[in-house]
């Protein structure tokens, strides 16, 4: 119950900040979004994190799975080695490259928050599917099973929640990343954090970046349970110790946001 | 029931694993692919069920080219086991046991009645232990999950790859000994590799040993021990092949029916008598059903008012079928050095005595002539 109440606190005393901020209705000569504009934008910045998520994992998946295959391995190692570069490059520059690319607003916000999640999905998938104990490969050679039988009944569902893992780690971090998404392209929450800063009125950049933190670590929860419900039960416990590890990273990310 | 011809495998770096192997393994038979590491025994194994593609020669099987079946028919008609047991963690034990039944697509009352069967037989309660996972059992239970897996779907021919060899000596030896055991009632056709001498002549009708991808000897393992090749076999059975020949005698072939047996309802005094008239210090004491109580020794007959007063239980006891050289080590640890021979409901068979083993272990160091 802690896992989940902890969690489900912090959302609660975020909310009632984002609530607190808006009832000031004015700060000096400033007017404060109500709370429909508030709402309005959590929901666009929802939108945003999750249709790149949904693209990533799409592509993400299928790509980790192609180069854990022998035949692609040696493009593996190297495509990991440029996804953990990729990852170095600043998110600022990334959204600026896509939206010189795709001009400025949605597309070219879901495009750079897209790679930004491709990156722990493929990641993941390519380690969760190669972390395989060869000998229980091996084993299921020796009994018999296809190779299709060995990818569905065994490596997919070992592999299974270091992949969850990868996709609730990289949604996360999207919502802190979709905020600096806001700067450029004015959608979400980040178009307020902006706004707030420029005019220099802490409450406005709270009611962005409050409402920010409560969307990283609700979807965080959610794709924790996601997680645990994916996880084989023999595997619980070999589990529980990355499952700590992900949700520390869920809420740096907010803290980020 | 397998057949290699000529068969080889030459790696693509030039490396030859096998060379030229060729024997037959008869129906039943268990057989040992004995060698140092590197001396292609595993490889010789994993080609039998072609997880390794072989590079020459043929393999039959019931006299079919194995090379002509599907893989994977063929494979779900062999058991495998390994050493690193590979269970599926993700599964329970039952599902595990099940795989290859359920990989033939049999129904799901059948699998589990399969699985309950297999896991009794290796000696495992299974109302406790068929919906546990693998993480949830000591390294010696995962093992007998191993076996029993393989055992699966009944296969006629198993292949195993050090399967006890990941585990402790003491839960390896129970192993062993309850392996042969099901053995003795299964029959199915063993191909068993392993680097352990000790191991093969325990287990093995025949042993098949190899040296750097060359099969050095085929042969029973008393014949290997008594009648090495090479030098090499020689040193790799070891100096003390003597002593490990008493691994192939059993208590029931030495063992002696004593000419004093006494019977626990004597009186002390007439025991104490016929101990005297056969000039012996102790006999073993046994009831109406012949069933063994223990020792009976001259001195404590001199103090005990009833026979069962100076009855000394015994520490440990041999059954028909104890290896000659486990008996020895009981005999260390018994006060009369002597170990009592009982049939499985207690019943009292005979005596193995330090010296009937010493007389088994001078002839054959006699046939040597050496």
């Amino acid at each position: 119950m802690k896992r989940i109440l902890t969690p489900l606190a912090l959302v609660s005393i975020l909310i009632g900040l984002t609530w607190w901020m808006t009832s000031l209705k004015t700060v000096g000569i400033y007017r404060i979004p109500a709370p429909s504009e508030v709402l309005r934008w959590t929901l666009e910045h929802l939108l945003l994190v999750l249709t790149a998520e949904g693209l990533a994992i799409a592509v993400g998946v299928p790509i980790g799975f192609l180069v854990s295959r022998r035949a692609f391995r040696w493009i593996g190692t190297a495509l990991m080695l440029t996804v953990n570069i990729g990852q170095t490059v600043p998110t600022l520059a990334l959204l600026a490259i896509t939206s010189i690319a795709l001009g400025m607003g949605f597309r070219a916000a879901v495009v750079g928050l897209f790679v930004y999640a491709l990156l722990p999905i493929v990641r993941n998938t390519y380690a969760g599917l190669l972390s395989v104990d060869p000998s229980v490969k091996e084993a299921a050679w020796g009994m018999g099973m296809s190779k299709w039988q060995i990818t569905t009944r065994v490596e997919l569902p070992l592999a299974r929640p270091v992949i969850v893992a990868g996709i609730r780690t990289s949604t996360a971090v999207n919502v802190g990343t979709a905020a600096v998404a806001g700067m450029i392209g004015g959608i979400g929450l980040g178009s307020l954090i902006t706004i707030g800063l420029a005019v220099n009125v802490v409450e406005m950049v709270l009611q962005g970046a409050a409402p920010a933190a409560a969307l990283a670590i609700l979807l965080d929860l959610i794709f924790g349970e996601v997680e645990r419900w994916m996880t084989p039960r023999g595997l619980r416990k070999a589990t529980a110790s990355g499952s700590r590890h992900g949700k520390r990273r869920g809420v740096l990310a907010a803290d980020k946001a | 029931m397998i057949r290699l011809e000529n068969v080889s495998k030459v790696y693509p770096d030039g490396t030859e694993a096998v060379r030229n192997l060729s024997l037959e393994i008869a129906k039943g038979e268990f057989c040992v692919f004995l060698g140092p590491s590197g001396c292609g025994k595993t490889t010789s194994l994993k080609m039998i069920n072609r997880l390794i593609p072989t590079t020459g020669g043929k393999i039959y099987i019931d006299g079919v080219d194995t090379s002509e079946r599907n893989v994977n028919e063929l494979r779900r008609g062999i058991g495998y086991a390994i050493q690193n047991i590979g269970l599926f963690p993700h599964l329970t034990v039952a599902q595990n046991i099940a795989t290859v039944p359920k990989l033939k697509r049999w129904p799901r009352e059948k699998r589990r009645a399969r699985a309950r069967e297999l896991l009794d037989l290796v000696g495992m309660a299974p109302d406790t232990f068929l919906d546990r996972y693998p993480c949830e059992l000591s390294g010696g239970q995962q093992q007998r999950v191993g076996v029993a897996r393989c055992l699966g779907a009944d296969p006629p021919i198993l292949l195993m790859d050090e399967p006890f060899g990941a585990i402790d000596p003491i839960t390896r030896q129970r192993l062993q000994g309850e392996f042969l055991k099901i053995q003795e009632r299964l029959k199915k056709t063993i191909v068993f590799v392993t680097h352990d001498i000790d191991e093969a002549i325990k287990m093995g009708d025949t042993i098949a040993l190899m040296k750097d991808g060359d099969l050095v000897q085929y042969a029973e393992p008393a014949t290997l021990l008594a009648e090495p090749k090479t030098r090499f076999v020689r040193d790799f059975v070891g100096a003390d092949r003597v002593l490990k020949g008493l691994r192939l005698l059993k208590a029931r072939d030495v063992m002696t029916r004593p000419k004093v047996i006494l019977r626990r309802d004597e009186s002390v005094e007439r025991a104490a008598e016929i101990l005297d008239s056969a000039r012996r210090q102790w006999a073993a004491a046994v009831d109406e059903a012949g069933r063994f109580h223990g020792w009976v020794e001259r001195e404590d007959l001199k103090t005990a008012s009833m026979l069962d007063e100076a009855l000394t239980p015994a520490v440990t006891t041999a059954s028909p079928r104890t290896p000659l050289n486990e008996a020895l080590s009981m005999m260390l640890g018994s006060a009369t050095g002597s170990v009592a021979v009982l049939d499985e409901d207690g019943r009292f068979l005979g005596l193995l005595s330090f010296n009937a083993i010493r007389d088994v272990l001078r002839s054959s160091h006699d046939e040597e002539g050496e």
